[in-house]
């Protein structure tokens, strides 16, 4: 067992250290405050804190708020309570703490991040990035993608652009209610008897209740989960659906928005930030690999396996956004598909390809993805997916 | 004062097996009045725990389950209106005045508890567990929160009812949705893993005390195994308990001796058709094999 480390004389105590301690969880991305520092000395006073083991299960029952964090949380406990005898000289932080927010993404971005590189990235990715660029579709992606794998998205999507996208997506969530929800108030009679209301109104009819007020369940908007492809083939395209989905986020709390291209992004949470351009810079950092080639499949399996269990099921609908060329087999993506369905959610592919003249969803990627599709419509412009309003309203 | 071993070994008593981190983690919300929030896999116990911890401390428990469009009329209180209205009717025909029949209407015993005033109105501390929190909407999430930091409700006919004890506040969520940061800074918080194999020997040895040790151990092994194949819905504990409970009912000493039972009783462990599709009997054949 690694030994404790030793605190350097001068410093004051255990209130001190422990203190020192959740500056370094926060330096490492905890959301701790000086709350959560008193609590975290209480639970210890509730444990034996000489027992290591103990202090740190205390510890981290008080300052793990998640699986990612129980999982990063060791590591941290480790460095630096049990540094192998090394003398710690200073514990309490100086007074200011690098402004993380700029440079790192927010919790879940960050362990997502990493998880997926030891899921998907296979090492071959580089190559066969600038692979799919010269296999790609030849027009569409020859003139504008020569590199944009470091190139910043701001370049890409103005403040203006987003703020287009936010009407088109507030549009669109309307167009996407609960249907169940809206039969029962065209029913004209609630199912429940309000007796709240009615006593209220029977005031009126001196204790008579004559009228009945009654109660309907309120529409409940869907859930809009967006898995939007960045690879080299949709690079053309990235502007108006990447505008499109900060606006999304922007307009609907309850949404989920994923870039994929090699791997799978989760980006909702960098999407939130208050400053439309910061959100994008901050996409940036996370989509590394952007106009690489794709995995269609690969990374839809992924979805299926993890994100959709959580935010996925009868009351979402889950917006592709690709032209369907995949570098892999079509049937792991019919698989996907098929898996992400079974979560009785909605799935509309939206595909730039197809409002060209004569187009048939050839890429064998699009052939096999077809039978699980609740719409296949074509998007390449903000106006086309605002003109899918009505298409939204049938489903 | 007591240590968390105190509990874990208090609660092994009444059949639960809690880790060390969930024992620790139980132990400090106890004693610092904290809601302990718990995560996990379904089927791993989340739910047992309220129940073995009431059990502990012999007190009530007051179960909460969480669901979509939960409001305060379901969670907290509602007027028993029907009675309400009686009540008037009767007033009326016997001629009593207003201001009594308002009194009366509006007091206790036209009041239908619903869970959480019930658990604040307990003389001894109850617990109270909120199951599912994560189907809850937001909205209930943040009204859960302002009970749970203030342990006080406000009736706006009554008036603020303070809770005369603190109940221990067990909340439990699946990740249907992610929970927000507010209600888990509130909360101490513990993740639920599936048992490992020494944990899960003790729960089956202590449910089912007449499995035998060979047998158990094998239960115990091939369904562990079954947890790292490939499935939709991974076998909790309650599965395993019923595995066991099918074997020991067809009177099964070994596992390998018969695959066509070990299949027919793989109706517990499995619940979807492509799980079942996905073990089939050479598969499960050859897990219990090596699970021996």
């Amino acid at each position: 067992m690694s030994k404790v480390t030793r605190f350097a004389a001068a410093d004051p105590g255990p209130a001190a250290r422990v203190s020192g301690f959740m500056a370094h969880l926060r330096e490492h991305g905890f959301r701790l405050g000086v709350a959560e520092t008193e609590t975290a000395l209480q639970a210890l006073s509730c444990v034996n804190p000489i027992v290591p083991s103990d202090a740190r299960l205390a510890l981290k029952s008080v300052c793990a708020g998640s699986v990612e964090d129980i999982a990063q949380f060791d590591l941290l406990f480790d460095a630096f309570w049990m540094a192998e005898g090394r003398v710690c000289q200073k514990v309490v932080p100086t007074d200011h703490v690098k402004p993380i927010e700029n440079t790192k993404s927010s919790r879940t971005d960050t362990t997502q991040a990493t998880q997926d590189t030891g899921a998907v990235h296979a090492p071959e990715d580089g190559a066969e990035g600038s692979e799919s660029h010269s296999e790609g579709t030849g027009k569409l992606v020859a003139s504008k993608v020569t590199n944009l794998m470091k190139k910043d998205l701001r370049e890409l999507v103005s403040a203006e652009d987003i703020r287009a996208a936010e009407l088109v997506a507030i549009r669109l969530g309307k167009a996407l209610k609960d249907r169940r929800s809206r039969r029962r108030k065209a029913a004209k009679r609630g199912a429940s008897i309000d007796l709240r209301r009615t006593m209220r109104q029977s005031l009126a009819s001196g204790g008579e209740p004559l009228r009945l007020a009654r109660r309907t369940r309120p529409d409940r908007p869907l859930k809009i989960v967006t898995l939007c492809d960045v690879s080299g083939s949709m690079m053309d395209y990235a502007r108006p659906f990447l505008a499109f989905l900060a606006g999304l986020m922007r307009a609907d709390s309850a949404s989920d928005a994923y870039l994929f291209h090699t791997r799978l992004v989760r980006i909702t949470n960098a999407l939130r930030d208050d400053d439309p351009l910061r959100a994008l810079n901050r996409i940036t950092l996370l989509a590394d690999g952007f106009g690489g080639g794709s995995k269609i499949g690969a990374n839809l399996q992924q979805f299926a396996d993890s994100y959709a269990r959580h935010f996925v099921d009868g009351r979402s609908v889950v917006i592709i956004l690709s032209d369907g060329y995949d570098s892999e087999s079509p049937e792991v993506l019919g698989t996907a598909l098929a898996k992400l369905k079974r979560r009785d959610c909605k799935i509309i592919w939206l595909n730039p390809l197809k409002g060209w003249k004569g187009y048939e969803p050839v890429a064998r990627g699009m052939a096999a993805a077809l039978p699980h599709l609740d719409a296949f419509a074509a998007a390449t412009t903000l106006n086309d997916l605002a003109a899918l309003e009505h298409t939204l309203a049938r489903l | 004062m007591t240590s968390w071993k105190t509990l874990q070994a208090a609660l092994a008593g009444t059949g639960y097996i809690a880790s060390d981190d969930l024992a620790t983690a139980l132990h400090i919300a106890i004693t610092l009045g904290r809601p302990l929030l718990l995560e996990g896999a379904a089927g791993v116990g989340k739910t047992e725990i309220a129940r073995a911890l009431a059990t502990v401390k012999e007190t009530q428990l007051i179960r909460l389950q969480c669901y979509e469009g939960l409001d305060a009329s379901q969670a907290i209180y509602e007027w028993n209106y029907q009675r309400q209205l009686l009540s008037i009717r009767a007033a009326s025909e016997a001629g009593e005045t207003g201001a009594a029949v308002e009194a009366r209407i509006f007091s206790e015993d036209y009041l239908l508890e619903r869970p959480l005033l019930k658990a604040i109105r307990q003389e001894t501390p109850p617990v109270l567990l909120i199951d599912e929190i994560d189907r809850g909407d937001e909205e209930f999430e943040a009204y859960l929160l302002e009970v749970l930091s203030e342990f006080q409700i406000t009736i706006p006919e009554l008036g603020t009812i303070t809770a005369k004890t603190r109940p221990l506040v067990i909340l439990t969520a699946n990740g249907t949705r992610d929970l927000s940061d507010a209600l888990r800074r509130r909360c101490i918080y513990a993740h639920v893993d599936y048992p490992d194999r020494q944990t899960e020997l003790a729960i089956l040895a202590s449910r089912s005390p007449t499995t035998e040790a060979h047998l158990a151990r094998q239960i115990v092994g091939f369904v562990q195994k079954l947890r790292e194949e490939e499935l939709e819905k991974v076998p909790g504990v309650a599965e395993m308990l019923d595995f066991a409970a099918a074997l020991a009912g067809l009177g099964i000493k070994d596992l390998t001796a018969d695959p066509d039972v070990l299949l027919a009783c793989l109706a517990t462990l499995l619940k979807t058709q492509s799980d079942r599709a996905a073990v089939p009997i050479e598969v499960a054949a050859r897990i219990a094999g090596k699970a021996a």
